[in-house]
C-alpha cells in the first residue's frame, strides 16, 4: 500500500516536473527541476525493495537492515540537487538583473525565429557574391608584396 | 601503485581549494593550477605504462569491497584519456592565463576561474576512472556544475541566455541518467559496472533493451549525438574562447567515453548497434551541413564538432576490436585537434576582434603565425595524410571493411564524404580569414540582418583588435605541437589504442581486476573518505 502511494507521488512529480521544465520562465524551470529531481529520489528509494528499517545498525544479521546503498545514492543526489538549485537561483537573479523588462524568461532564439519566418536561407556565398565578381580572390594584389608582420 | 588512482581526482580538487586561499594572487593561482595539471599528466603517464604492463588497476575507496564500495578503475582507455585531457587542460589554461593577464581579468575573472577550471578537471578525471555508474554520475555532475559556472562566466546577458539552454538540457540529461541508475539498481541490485556486466545479461530482454536505450539517450545528450545535439551550437560559441576550447575538446568526449563503456561493458549483447550506426551517419551529415551554412567561425566549428562525434559513434557501432581501437585513437586525436582549432580561433578573435566570416580578411599579412597555427590542425581535422586525422579515419574504415555489410559500406561512404566537406568548410574559412584582402571584408555589411548569426556580437564589439600576448601564442603553439606529435608518434600510440580496443572488446580482464581485486593493497582504509 505504502509503495502504491509512493508510486503515485513519483509519477505525479515526474509529470509535473518535466511539464514545468518545458516552460520559458526560469522560476518554473527551477521548480520543475526540483520536482523531477525528488521524483528520481523516490524512484531510487522504491528500487531498494523492502524499506522502513534503519540501514546498517550494529553487526547483527543482515535481515534487519534496509538496503543502505539506495539511501546513500539519494543522500548524494539531494546534495547535488541542492547545489544546482542554489546556482540556478543565482542565475535567475542575474538574468532578472540584466533584463528586468523580460522578467526571468529564456529569450527567443533569433536564429530559430528567422528560420521559421523565411524559406530562403542566407549563405555565405550570397553575402560575398556582390563583391566577389570584382575581387581577385586568392591572388596577390600589388599592395601585398611588402610583408608586414 | 593503486594509490595513485584516487590522486587523479584528489589533486585537482585539493588544488582548487588551495587556489581559493589567495584569490587575488595571480601568480600563486597560476603556479598551483599548473602544478596540479602537470602532476596529473605525470601520474597518468605512470598509470598508462603500469596498466599496459599489469592490466587494469582497481581500488575500492572507503574500504568497502568491490561490488558495494566505490570502485575507481583505470584501464588503458581511462589512462590515455586522463593523460590527454590533462595536457589539453594545461595548454588551454596557459592560453586563458595569457588572456587574463592582457585583459585585466575582464574576460575571465581569475579569482574564480582557476578553481572552477580545476574542479572541471577533477570531474572529467572522475568520470574517466569511475568504476560504478553512480560514481560516473557524480563525476558528470562535478564537471557539469563547473561547466555551468564557466559558460556563464562574466554574467553578460548573451552568456546567461546561452548558458540557460546548456544548463536546462544538461539538467534533463542528468535526471534521466539518475533515473536510469535507479532502474538498473532495481533490476540487478548493483551499480558496479564490472558486476553489472555479469548481471545485466540475466534480466528480461525487453527491460535490457529499454535500460540500454535510456542510458544511450542520457549519454547521447552529453556527447551531442543527433538528434540530441541541438543545444551545442547554441551554447558553446558564446563562452570565452578558452572555455569553448575545453568544452569542445573534453566534455562531449566524456559522453562518448560513457557510451563506449555502456556498449562494451554494461550492455555487451546490445542490439542497438545498428541504430547507433544510422545515428552516426546522420550526425556526421547533419553536423557538417550545418557547418557549411554558418557565417561565424566559432559556430561553424561547433557544428564541425557535432559532425565528428558521428565518427566516434561510428567506431562504437562497428562493435569489433578493430572498431574500438580506431575509436580510442580517434578520440585522442579529436580531443587535441578540436581544442587546438578553437584556441586558434581564439587568437583570430583577439587579432581581428571578430569571428564573423563576413568581416574577417587579410589576416595573413597581419598575423602570419596565427595563419600557420590555424592551418595545421585544419588539415589534421580534415583528414589530410599524413596527419592523425587521416590515420584515425583509415583505421575506422579498415575496421568497417573487416566487419562488412551494406550499412558499414554506406557509413564509410558517408565518412569519406563528410571528411571532404569538413576540409571544404575549414579551408574556405581559412581562405576568407587569412587570404582574402582586407578590402573585400565587409566590416559593416548589413549588420542588423546578420547580428543573430554572430556568436557574441555584444562582447565582440567591445573588443578592439589587439596584439596577442606571447603566452597565448605560446600556448597555441604548444597545442599545435601536441597535435602534431600525435602524428609523429602515431605508431606507438596506435599500438596502445589497439591494446585498449582489445580490452574493450573483451572486458573479462577488467571484470576480474575489479571484482577479484582483493590482492595486496587494493583496499585503502577509511582514511580517504
Amino acid at each position: 500500500m505504502m509503495s502504491v502511494v509512493l508510486l503515485i507521488a513519483m509519477v505525479v512529480m515526474y509529470a509535473s516536473g518535466f511539464y514545468l521544465m518545458m516552460d520559458r520562465s526560469l522560476t518554473r524551470i527551477l521548480l520543475g527541476f526540483i520536482l523531477a529531481g525528488n521524483a528520481t529520489n523516490l524512484l531510487i528509494f522504491m528500487m531498494s525493495g523492502s524499506f522502513g528499517k534503519a540501514p546498517i545498525v550494529g553487526n547483527d544479521d543482515t535481515r534487519d537492515y534496509s538496503d543502505p546503498l539506495p539511501q546513500a545514492f539519494i543522500l548524494t543526489a539531494i546534495v547535488i540537487t541542492f547545489g544546482i538549485t542554489a546556482f540556478i537561483l543565482a542565475l535567475m537573479y542575474r538574468s532578472w538583473f540584466l533584463d528586468k523588462a523580460n522578467e526571468d524568461t529564456v529569450l527567443v532564439d533569433e536564429e530559430d525565429k528567422e528560420i521559421a519566418l523565411t524559406t530562403e536561407t542566407i549563405t555565405l556565398e550570397e553575402v560575398l557574391d556582390t563583391e566577389v565578381e570584382q575581387s581577385h580572390e586568392f591572388q596577390d594584389s600589388d599592395s601585398e608584396t611588402d610583408s608586414a608582420v | 601503485m593503486n594509490l595513485l588512482v584516487p590522486t587523479l581526482v584528489l589533486i585537482p580538487l585539493i588544488s582548487a581549494g588551495i587556489t581559493l586561499l589567495s584569490p587575488r594572487n595571480r601568480l600563486f593561482q597560476q603556479t598551483v593550477t599548473a602544478g596540479a595539471l602537470i602532476s596529473i599528466a605525470v601520474i597518468s603517464v605512470i598509470l598508462m605504462i603500469q596498466v599496459d604492463i599489469e592490466g587494469a588497476l582497481s581500488i575500492s575507496v572507503g574500504g568497502w569491497a568491490a561490488p558495494f564500495g566505490i570502485a575507481l578503475v583505470v584501464d588503458r582507455i581511462s589512462a590515455i584519456l586522463v593523460g590527454v585531457s590533462a595536457l589539453v587542460l594545461l595548454g588551454v589554461y596557459y592560453f586563458s592565463a595569457g588572456q587574463g593577464l592582457a585583459d585585466g581579468d575582464k574576460e575571465a575573472p581569475l579569482s574564480i576561474y582557476a578553481p572552477t577550471y580545476l574542479v572541471l578537471g577533477a570531474g572529467v578525471n572522475n568520470a574517466f576512472i569511475a568504476g560504478d555508474l553512480f560514481n560516473l554520475y557524480v563525476g558528470f555532475e562535478i564537471l557539469l556544475v563547473a561547466s555551468y559556472v564557466l559558460i556563464t562566466l562574466g554574467g553578460t546577458a548573451q552568456r546567461i541566455n546561452a548558458g540557460i539552454i546548456y544548463i536546462v538540457v544538461s539538467l534533463l540529461s542528468s535526471i534521466l541518467f539518475l533515473t536510469t541508475i535507479g532502474l538498473i539498481y532495481g533490476a540487478t541490485g548493483t551499480v558496479n559496472m564490472a558486476d553489472l556486466s555479469l548481471k545485466l545479461g540475466d534480466i528480461d530482454a525487453s527491460l535490457y533493451t529499454s535500460l540500454n536505450i535510456l542510458l544511450l539517450v542520457a549519454f547521447g545528450i552529453k556527447a551531442a549525438v543527433f538528434p540530441l545535439a541541438f543545444w551545442l551550437p547554441d551554447s558553446y560559441p558564446t563562452a570565452p574562447a578558452p572555455v569553448t576550447a575545453v568544452f569542445a575538446g573534453l566534455l562531449t568526449k566524456v559522453g562518448v567515453y560513457a557510451i563506449i563503456r555502456t556498449q562494451t561493458l554494461l550492455f555487451r549483447e546490445s542490439e542497438l548497434n545498428t541504430l547507433l550506426a544510422v545515428l552516426a551517419a546522420i550526425t556526421m551529415v547533419v553536423g557538417i551541413l550545418g557547418a557549411v551554412a554558418q557565417l561565424d567561425i566559432k559556430r561553424m566549428l561547433s557544428f564541425v564538432l557535432v559532425s565528428h562525434i558521428g565518427y566516434l559513434i561510428f567506431g562504437i557501432a562497428i562493435d569489433t576490436e578493430a572498431g574500438y581501437s580506431a575509436t580510442t585513437f580517434y578520440i585522442v586525436h579529436h580531443i587535441v585537434v578540436q581544442t587546438t582549432l578553437f584556441i586558434a580561433v581564439g587568437l583570430i578573435e583577439r587579432r581581428a576582434a571578430t569571428t564573423s566570416l563576413i568581416q574577417l580578411g587579410g589576416l595573413l599579412k597581419i598575423a602570419p603565425l596565427v595563419a600557420v597555427i590555424t592551418f595545421l590542425p585544419l588539415l589534421n581535422l580534415g583528414g589530410i595524410p599524413p596527419f592523425s586525422g587521416f590515420i584515425g579515419k583509415v583505421a575506422l574504415f579498415e575496421a568497417a571493411t573487416a566487419k562488412t555489410g551494406t550499412l558499414m559500406y554506406l557509413l564509410m561512404g558517408v565518412g569519406a564524404f563528410v571528411s571532404l566537406v569538413t576540409l571544404y568548410v575549414l579551408a574556405r574559412a581559412w581562405a576568407i580569414a587569412f587570404w582574402r584582402p582586407m578590402a573585400e571584408a565587409k566590416v559593416d555589411y548589413d549588420a542588423d540582418r546578420f547580428a543573430h548569426l554572430q556568436s557574441s556580437p555584444e562582447i565582440e564589439t567591445n573588443n578592439d583588435p589587439r596584439n596577442i600576448p606571447r603566452i597565448m601564442t605560446g600556448a597555441a603553439v604548444f597545442m599545435v605541437i601536441l597535435s602534431l606529435s600525435l602524428t609523429v608518434f602515431a605508431g606507438p600510440l596506435y599500438a596502445y589504442a589497439s591494446r585498449a580496443g582489445a580490452n574493450l572488446a573483451d572486458p573479462q580482464q577488467y571484470i576480474e581486476k575489479v571484482l577479484g581485486g582483493t590482492d595486496g593493497g587494493s583496499k585503502v582504509g577509511d582514511n580517504g573518505e
